[in-house]
């Protein structure tokens, strides 16, 4: 598996941060080798031997310090011109005819909540994004402040409530990027994962077919059972679109990970979720309902179906 | 050299010297008080220690329950609350209460009362923030307690309480540390001590004190407007009513940049003087050094938006403190490679001291580098919040900072205590903590670089990120183990150190010159000074090139500007209008910014308040007048217009209240709008300041009316009517701001 790391960039913008990176790292190394190599032959060269005289008393030389000066601004004119030239590509673009963002994230604790506005669209916790193509991204809060990083894909933001930023999210090659949500925002944040997922145009788009559709309707008898479950437990008090308390499940099936990244999405691990929701996501605000094997085993039938 | 007179303004020692506990607690002693620092840092900072273990223990694999979330996230809130507030910063105070005085050749700090409570507000501060614990639960929002998770609707218990009134009681010990050390460092100097040729440790404090004075005001009143809006239901920071979540942002790195430069100069001052004393020459560009820590200072204001690049501020922000930010590395550097030239040619001995200060240069240089990282902004959004931020500022505090404080507790013990501290451990001790520290933090700038959030319980697990984090935490396990050897190291050599004399390394600098420990009066006599380093001089009195008689008399013959007194409630009054400017700064932007509720223009009533206005005015000229009568010598007249004073300051508040109480029966409340939170807020704390006047101002009236006060001037009248004429002065602002702002079309 690929490290998902700032070395990694899968977007221009990525790839831009990634040489201005790499340029301040090789600086501030050469920097250091000088400073710790001066240090140490020094204590090596100059170390006290018994019955040497004392030292010249040297105050020091204004030429030095002008040299000093000169080579330290000289470093950081080095790293400032391309960190503005930088700052510049990444900003997001403006324009009269602003069709309105892309995507909205909208963060929660401890989740993220993903509108497509265009299409109609809400997901949670993966960012589909079509291969080579900028996506113009709002980024929301619900409750505190969380932050939205990927780092293979670019800058991170935060996601700051009565504070909204706009970003432009773009990956030029398909694949899964992992992500997470880095500003600390309560006892779930270890586990406020976040993954987007590049594909190709017509991938991307039968993606989004496919959750415009609503789900098959249940068919097994385990699953109409769990449909009927799924209502007498009120799971849509929290899981309908219009309450966002937890993440909206239409298509709970269809997407890779549970519980924002926290594990992989399987029969197996859907169960296990529903037993004990605490033993996965320690905070996380999903209740324990006590339910009985047979109560899980209907309820994930049901929910396999919504893909 | 013959004996000096000693300025006459220097206050006297207590009188008995005693060593049981009581004498202690009791202290007035600049020395013992500065000791008690120390002890009590360090009891702190061995709980810090113990909380960063668990945390790396918890974090040495991928998925570990070994420490849940609600604990964990405790856990690094009060690490690093203790480390900053309760061990760095205090124990930097701690070491120049010591010493201060002593390098400036006072016999005690300038007021050894107020020396004695800024310790006690520190412990005092310290117990509040862990009593949290038996309270209900220790804070678990960060040490920055960004809103609005560290509102009431997301952390309901009472931890952020009691983690903003200990900070408060802390902040308010730490602000008259600094007064007090300012006022000695400009008012209490031995006769040829000019400021130019300050040791460096005390120009550094000297400069950190008014960091201090800047800096945390701005803590203090953002910590009220958090308290306000916990505990009276006001939403100053709360978006879900209509408050900021960045205004928050803005406060705390306001305070909380300068904040990481408070942690640090001393610690440079520290290095300032051990190393020139271990390569027996001068610091090389004594003026370099000397600027470049005020042009820190200076630019340590206006950076703070560095921390906010995520935020979103939007590109010309972004760029402006970008470059701040990269401004600072200068003089920075500056510092660094001045004392990579000290050492150069010169005569080095390594003693643990010195050690201690080689590897800060180099750790510190770490830290300096990552540092600029993130004034390159593209890369701060890329490794912000992560565990390289972890690792950037551990190479900064403890790779610089606790490094200079260990040097400083090897070269300095010796004057504390008349005991060295052994070598051998010392020198284990050095190689410990340099091995363990690198295992510890190296690394997790790689973890961060390979996208572990910082503040995370447990993290996935992905390729490395296990095996890496097995590394840290064992250096973190060494890095202890060093500690424990230097813990062990002060006890042992508290009773069976070799005796150290007056000056076992031949350094130059006044504390020297007495003996070990000194004596309560410090000094005896202190040497003559005709350069910047008195004890070198001594010994050199051919190559010492004594300045002319004449410029050194000049120098002897200047009196202070000031006495004392009236010096620190003139910089008292400097932190209080930074702290005022905090909250008109919130009534301002939500006056701009009005939440749906009444606003000033709405419900006050400019007519009453100008009247009220008037009584204040009038009170300062009452007083003036007054004060005018005593330096006349009409004592009696002096004290009938100390009465009408008090009695128009009175009028003032029972005007006030009228006006709180129409508004609070209309239902104008704090927790109403933000108008309201804010306006409350602002004359609320105003009006409490004219409640101390007036016990000040009564304080002054009994003591007249009982004798004192017979000469023509008194520093006591003379500091009160300072702060009264600040108090009058701060509301003609806020009447300009509220009434005549809300009115003017």
């Amino acid at each position: 598996m690929q490290v998902s790391s700032p070395f990694n960039p899968v977007s221009p913008q990525g790839l831009a941060t990634k040489s201005l990176l790499e340029l301040v790292l090789w600086l501030g190394a050469g920097v250091f080798v000088i400073v710790a190599g001066l240090v140490l032959v020094a204590a090596i060269r100059f170390r006290a031997r018994p019955g040497a005289p004392e030292p010249p008393q040297v105050e020091g030389r204004h030429q030095w310090e002008y040299v000093w000066i000169a080579g330290a601004v000289a470093v950081l004119i080095a790293i400032f011109i391309p960190t503005v030239a930088m700052m510049r590509a990444a900003a997001p673009p403006g324009g009269s005819e602003d069709p309105g963002p892309d995507i909205i994230i909208i963060g929660h604790q401890w989740w993220w909540e993903i509108r497509y506005p265009h299409g109609g669209i809400l997901t949670a916790n993966e960012v589909h994004l079509p291969v080579g193509r900028p996506m113009v991204t709002r980024l929301e809060s619900a409750d505190v402040i969380h932050d939205f990083w990927v780092p293979q894909v670019g800058r991170k933001e935060d996601l700051t409530p009565g504070y909204p930023t706009t970003v432009v999210l773009q990956a030029d090659r398909p694949g899964t990027y992992l992500g997470a949500c880095v500003e600390f925002c309560g006892a779930g944040h270890a586990w406020m994962r976040i993954s987007v997922i590049a594909e190709s145009s017509q991938a991307f788009d039968a993606w989004l077919a496919s959750e415009r559709q609503p789900p098959p309707p249940p068919a097994t008898p385990e699953a109409v059972a769990g449909e009927k479950l799924y209502a007498s437990l009120s799971c849509d008090h929290c899981h309908a679109s219009t309450v966002a308390v937890g993440p909206d499940l239409t298509h709970i099936a269809a997407r890779q990970t549970l519980a924002a990244g926290r594990i992989a999405n399987t029969p197996d691990t859907l169960g296990r979720w529903l037993a004990d929701p605490q033993a996965l996501k320690p905070g996380v605000l999903m209740p324990d309902f006590r339910l009985t094997p047979d109560q899980i085993r209907d309820l994930v039938a049901y929910l396999e179906t919504r893909r | 050299m013959s004996e000096l007179s000693l300025p006459r303004d220097i206050p006297r020692p207590a009188e008995t010297r005693d060593t049981g506990l009581f004498a202690w607690i009791a202290s007035l002693d600049h020395k013992q008080i500065g000791i008690m620092y120390l002890i009590a840092t360090l009891v702190f900072f061995l709980a810090g220690g113990v909380q960063a273990l668990l945390m790396r223990t918890q974090l040495i694999r991928p998925e570990n329950t070994l420490i849940g979330p609600g604990t964990f996230d405790e856990l690094f809130t009060m690490h690093g609350t203790t480390m900053i507030f309760l061990v760095v910063m205090p124990m930097l105070i701690g070491f120049a209460t010591y010493l201060v005085p002593l390098q400036v050749g006072a016999r005690d700090i300038a007021f050894p009362r107020m020396n004695a409570m800024s310790f006690w507000f520190l412990v005092f501060g310290g117990l509040l923030l862990y009593y949290s614990y038996l309270a209900g639960g220790a804070p678990d929002v960060g040490w920055f307690s960004y809103a609005p998770l560290s509102e009431r609707p997301y952390s309901m218990t009472t931890g952020v309480d009691y983690w903003a009134l200990g900070l408060l009681s802390t902040g308010i010990g730490t602000i008259t540390a600094g007064i007090n050390l300012m006022v000695t460092i400009l008012a209490l100097r031995a006769p040829g001590l000019a400021l130019t040729r300050l040791p460096l440790f005390t120009w550094m404090v000297l400069v950190n004190s008014v960091l201090i004075l800047l800096a945390l005001p701005v803590l203090n009143a953002s910590l009220v407007e958090l308290l306000i809006d916990r505990l009276l239901n006001a939403h100053v920071f709360a978006p879900q009513g209509g408050g900021s979540a960045v205004l928050w942002q803005h406060y705390f790195w306001a305070f909380g940049h300068p904040e990481v430069y408070i942690m640090v100069l001393p610690a440079f001052g520290m290095i300032s003087e051990i190393i020139p004393v271990f390569s027996s020459k001068p610091i090389y560009g004594y003026e370099f050094v000397a600027a470049s820590t005020a042009a820190i200072a200076f630019l340590s204001l206006v950076v703070w938006a560095h921390h906010m690049f995520a935020v979103g501020l939007g590109f010309a922000s972004d760029v402006f403190f970008a470059i701040s930010s990269m401004l600072i590395a200068v003089p920075t550097g500056i510092k660094i490679l001045n004392w990579t030239a000290t050492l150069w040619r010169g005569s080095i001995r390594l003693t643990t001291a010195m050690l201690f200060c080689l590897a800060f240069l180099a750790m510190f240089t770490i830290g300096g580098i990552s540092g600029v990282s993130f004034t390159a902004v593209p890369v701060d959004w890329q490794v912000e919040d992560t565990y390289y931020v972890v690792a950037h500022m551990h190479y900064v505090l403890f790779g610089g900072t606790a490094f200079g404080m260990f040097g400083a507790f090897y070269y300095w013990f010796p004057k504390m205590t008349g005991r060295l501290l052994d070598e051998t451990l010392g020198k284990w001790h050095f190689w410990l903590a340099l091995v363990g520290f690198n295992l510890t933090f190296m690394i997790q700038h790689v973890l961060g670089l390979m996208g572990i959030p910082r503040r995370v319980f447990t993290y996935p697990n992905l390729p490395y990120w296990g095996s890496f984090n097995v590394v840290s935490t064992i250096g973190s396990y060494i890095l202890a183990l060093s500690v424990l050897v230097f813990i062990w190291n002060m006890l042992r050599s508290l009773r069976r150190g070799a005796p150290a004399g007056d000056n076992p390394w031949g350094a130059w600098s006044l504390e020297w010159a007495t003996s070990s420990p000194p004596p309560e009066h410090n000094f005896d006599r202190v040497p003559p000074i005709w350069g910047r380093r008195p004890l070198w001089d001594l010994a050199h009195p051919a190559a010492s090139g004594r300045p002319p008689w004449w410029r050194e008399l000049a120098r002897r013959t200047r009196r202070p500007a000031m006495p004392p007194a009236q010096m620190g409630m003139l910089i008292f009054i400097g932190s209080e209008a930074t702290f005022f400017l905090v909250l008109i700064i919130s009534y301002a932007y939500y006056h701009l910014n009005p939440s749906p509720g009444p606003t000033a223009s709405q419900v006050l009533h400019p007519a009453a308040a100008g009247l009220n206005t008037a009584f204040l005015i009038a009170s300062s000229v009452t007083l003036w007048w007054g004060m005018r009568e005593q330096h006349r010598g009409r004592r009696t007249s002096f004290i009938a217009w100390l009465g009408v004073t008090i009695v128009l300051g009175a009028l003032f508040l029972f005007g006030q209240g009228r006006e709180w109480l129409g508004l609070l029966t209309s239902n104008v409340t704090v927790a109403r709008d933000l108008f309201g939170a804010t306006f409350f807020t602002l004359t609320g704390f105003h009006g409490l300041h004219v409640f101390l006047g007036l016990l000040l101002l009564g304080m002054l009236f009994v003591l007249a009316l009982l004798g004192q006060f017979r000469g023509r001037t008194s520093v006591g009248v003379e500091s009160v009517s300072l702060y009264w004429h600040f108090v009058d002065a701060v509301w003609i602002v806020l009447y300009t701001l509220i009434y005549v702002w809300a009115f003017i079309k």
